[in-house]
Parts: C-alpha cells; sequence; structure tokens
C-alpha cells in the first residue's frame, strides 16, 4: 500500500510546492506571510519596544491567514478531475490520500513559513529569544493547521463560492492554535506549547476521517 | 485473467427525490460485454457509479469481484502535464508493464493534456482504462466524441479485452457495432 501511495503522494507535494492547473505554489502564502510582517511596522510606526511586543502575535495571525491561502486548491481540482473517484476504485481509503495530502501541504506551506521567520523577526524586532519560540510554536502549530485546511478544503469541494466559505470556517477552528502559539510567546508562557502541540495532534487525529467522510458523502 | 464478475441484484437508483429506476438485475461474468442503452438522464451514469461502488444503491446489492477501471466524463489526468507524465503516473499506480496502449497517441506523448481535443482526451482515457489491467471495464459514453475510425478502434480493443477474458460494461445512447452484446434497455426499469 505504502509503495502504491508514493506515487500519489509526489504528486500532491508538486503540486502543492509548485502550482499548477489553476493552483498557485507555496510562493503565494510564503509572500503573503512576509507582506503582513513587512506592513505591520508601517500601520503602528518604528517603534522598536511595541513591535518587539506585539511582533510575535502578528507573525501567528500572519501564519494563520497564510494557512487559509491555499484552501481552495487543496481537494476540489482533483474532486473536479475524478482523481478521488479513481483512487477510490484502486482500493485508496479516502483517510490515506487525506493524510498524504495534509503532509503534502505541511511540507509546502509549514516549512517555508519556518524558513522565512527569521525574515519577519527582523521586520518586528523580535529578538533571538522570541524567534527561537516563535519556530518552535511554528514548527508544533503548522502541522495543526495543514489539517485543519484539509479538512475544511474537503468538507467546502464542490460548493459554490467553497473558498470564501472556507476560510470563514477555518478561522474559529484555529483559534486554539492561535491563543496558545501566540500565548507562548507571553513571559512564563511555555507552557502554551504544550497545549499547540496538543491542539495539533487533536486536528491530525480527526482530520483524515472528518475529511474522507466528507469527500464520501459529496459523491452522493 | 484474474476473477471478474460483476452481478446487480434488484438495484434502483435515487437521484435528490426522484427514483430513475428500480428493479434491475445484471450480471457480468468474464467475456462479456453489457451495453446500457436508454435517452439522456434516464441514470446510465448513475448506474455506473453504482456499479463502481461509488454510489450506494437506493435498494439492492452489487456484488464485484476482479479489478475495475471506470471511464468518465472526468479525465483524472493531470492537464498541465505532458500525455505521457499523466498517464505515467496511473501506470505508477496500477504498476502496468508493457507498452502504453495506442489508440493512436504516440504522436501526442509530448502535449500536454489540456491542449488536447475532446477526441483525443477520450481516446486517452481510453489508454489509461486499457494500461490499468483492470479485468472489468465500466465504460461511459466511451464512443462520444470519437471520430468513425477511432470509434471502430475502440470497439476492437473492447472485443478483445473480452476475447482475453475481461468483461466490458458500456452505457451509450449510441448503438455499437459489436457482435455478441448483451443490450440492457434501462427505459424498462424507469420508475
Amino acid at each position: 500500500m505504502i509503495g502504491r501511495l508514493w506515487p500519489v503522494f509526489v504528486r500532491d507535494l508538486t503540486l502543492l510546492t509548485r502550482g499548477a492547473q489553476g493552483r498557485g505554489g507555496a510562493v503565494l502564502p510564503l509572500l503573503f506571510f512576509l507582506a503582513v510582517a513587512m506592513l505591520f511596522p508601517f500601520a503602528v510606526g518604528p517603534d522598536a519596544r511595541l513591535l518587539a511586543r506585539t511582533g510575535a502575535g502578528v507573525i501567528w495571525v500572519a501564519a494563520l491567514l497564510a494557512s487559509i491561502l491555499p484552501l481552495d486548491r487543496l481537494i476540489e481540482p482533483d474532486l473536479e478531475a475524478g482523481f478521488f473517484d479513481q483512487w477510490a476504485l484502486r482500493g485508496f481509503s479516502e483517510e490515506t490520500l487525506l493524510l498524504s495530502r495534509i503532509l503534502a501541504h505541511w511540507i509546502s506551506f509549514g516549512i517555508p513559513l519556518m524558513i522565512a521567520a527569521p525574515i519577519s523577526a527582523g521586520l518586528l524586532s523580535l529578538d533571538g529569544e522570541q524567534l527561537r519560540m516563535v519556530e518552535l510554536g511554528l514548527l508544533l502549530g503548522t502541522p495543526g493547521l495543514a489539517a485543519i485546511g484539509v479538512t475544511i478544503a474537503a468538507l467546502t469541494a464542490g460548493l459554490r463560492a467553497g473558498s470564501a466559505l472556507g476560510g470563514l470556517l477555518a478561522i474559529p477552528l484555529t483559534v486554539p492554535l492561535l491563543i496558545f502559539g501566540a500565548g507562548s510567546l507571553q513571559p512564563g508562557g511555555e507552557g502554551g506549547l504544550a497545549l499547540l502541540a496538543a491542539c495539533s495532534l487533536v486536528a491530525l487525529a480527526v482530520a483524515p476521517f472528518a475529511g474522507g467522510a466528507a469527500i464520501r458523502a459529496g459523491r452522493e | 485473467m484474474q476473477d471478474c464478475r460483476l452481478v446487480a441484484k434488484n438495484i434502483a437508483c435515487r437521484r435528490g427525490d426522484r427514483i430513475l429506476f428500480r428493479g434491475l438485475s445484471l450480471s457480468l461474468d468474464a467475456g462479456q460485454i453489457v451495453h446500457v442503452a436508454g435517452p439522456n438522464g434516464i441514470g446510465k451514469s448513475s448506474l455506473i457509479r453504482i456499479l463502481a461502488g461509488l454510489l450506494r444503491p437506493y435498494a439492492g446489492t452489487v456484488e464485484r469481484a476482479g479489478g475495475l477501471a471506470l471511464s468518465d466524463e472526468r479525465l483524472a489526468l493531470d492537464g498541465h502535464q505532458t500525455l505521457e507524465n499523466a498517464l505515467g503516473f496511473w501506470r505508477k499506480i496500477d504498476r502496468s508493464q508493457g507498452p502504453a496502449a495506442d489508440y493512436g497517441l504516440a504522436n501526442l506523448l509530448d502535449v500536454p493534456v489540456r491542449f488536447l481535443s475532446t477526441g483525443q482526451r477520450k481516446r486517452a482515457a481510453l489508454a489509461r482504462i486499457g494500461a490499468s489491467g483492470a479485468a472489468i471495464w465500466l465504460l461511459d459514453e466511451p464512443l462520444n466524441g470519437l471520430d468513425q475510425h477511432w470509434s471502430c478502434m475502440a470497439q476492437v480493443a473492447i472485443n478483445a479485452h473480452c476475447s482475453a477474458g475481461g468483461a466490458v460494461l458500456i452505457a451509450s445512447h449510441q448503438p455499437l457495432a459489436i457482435e455478441q452484446v448483451k443490450t440492457v434497455q434501462l427505459l424498462d426499469y424507469a420508475a
């Protein structure tokens, strides 16, 4: 099964990182993420202390919004083109396929975000310690964001205005990740990382089943 | 070829709040071709999806033995990929050996799928089916968009698959030129 899944995963990853067929690649969320970090100092002024105090929270908001950007390209195009039906005929379970897609989605947006975080941190004048916490938080939180994103994409695939709806649905579900992620950056907030990891694990555990059920229900 | 049998017993199909057909039983064994005929909207495509296990029948049961290959209006080939890579993706998953099925696509292999014409897409879908190695072919309007020559060649390929011990179910409103085909008139089961 793993052997047969490999080409599927490679295709998921190539489509999500490089983009094609109406899907932008990994660059778009990344630029969006950096743009927020760049615009924020323009809006609130160059006061380094204020930026350092609020900057980490801004990075988290930017990460969350960046994860919403690719939602409409995660599932919909493949459902539309009949890929999921063809995989079902070949005995792939929707759960396995979605797990592969969550992993590919995480690699294509979570990792670039972590690579870009030092640049954002520089723009928002965070110090080294804060950056370390942001990176750790992103490492623990982005898998959860990816899982929630894929679930929402599966739920809204095939709906008209699904992408707008997807964004609205994702925001409340990702709030716990935001609270614990940004909260872990407050003094004495290290415990937030553990809760962040817990939220991510719950999202990862539920996502393939919820998304799989959504895709099967969509066939009716 | 492996086990190959498809039996549907007393199935009914409901779309929305309308029953499309009911009480339909059919069986498909190795070497057989079944032609499901009927006018537009009678439920041919829904029947194919029920037989493929993608849609739950409103009533009745479907038993399957053997691999299934489905061709419907959705190509399941990446538009931005060249035809060779797009077909190659499924060949990798199906672990299919041997040369790619031809259907006159040999000189189109380096063309991105999105530039193919309707008929060429249909031939690509048939090539995907042929390479899948599955015993049972479920073909939804396989001759739509094909010119006379390729329509003929497609039916030759269907015949050849059956002679090799496969089974084919064709849903089409067009008459087929294949002999020894079992025809199911879906209109007889319309609710």
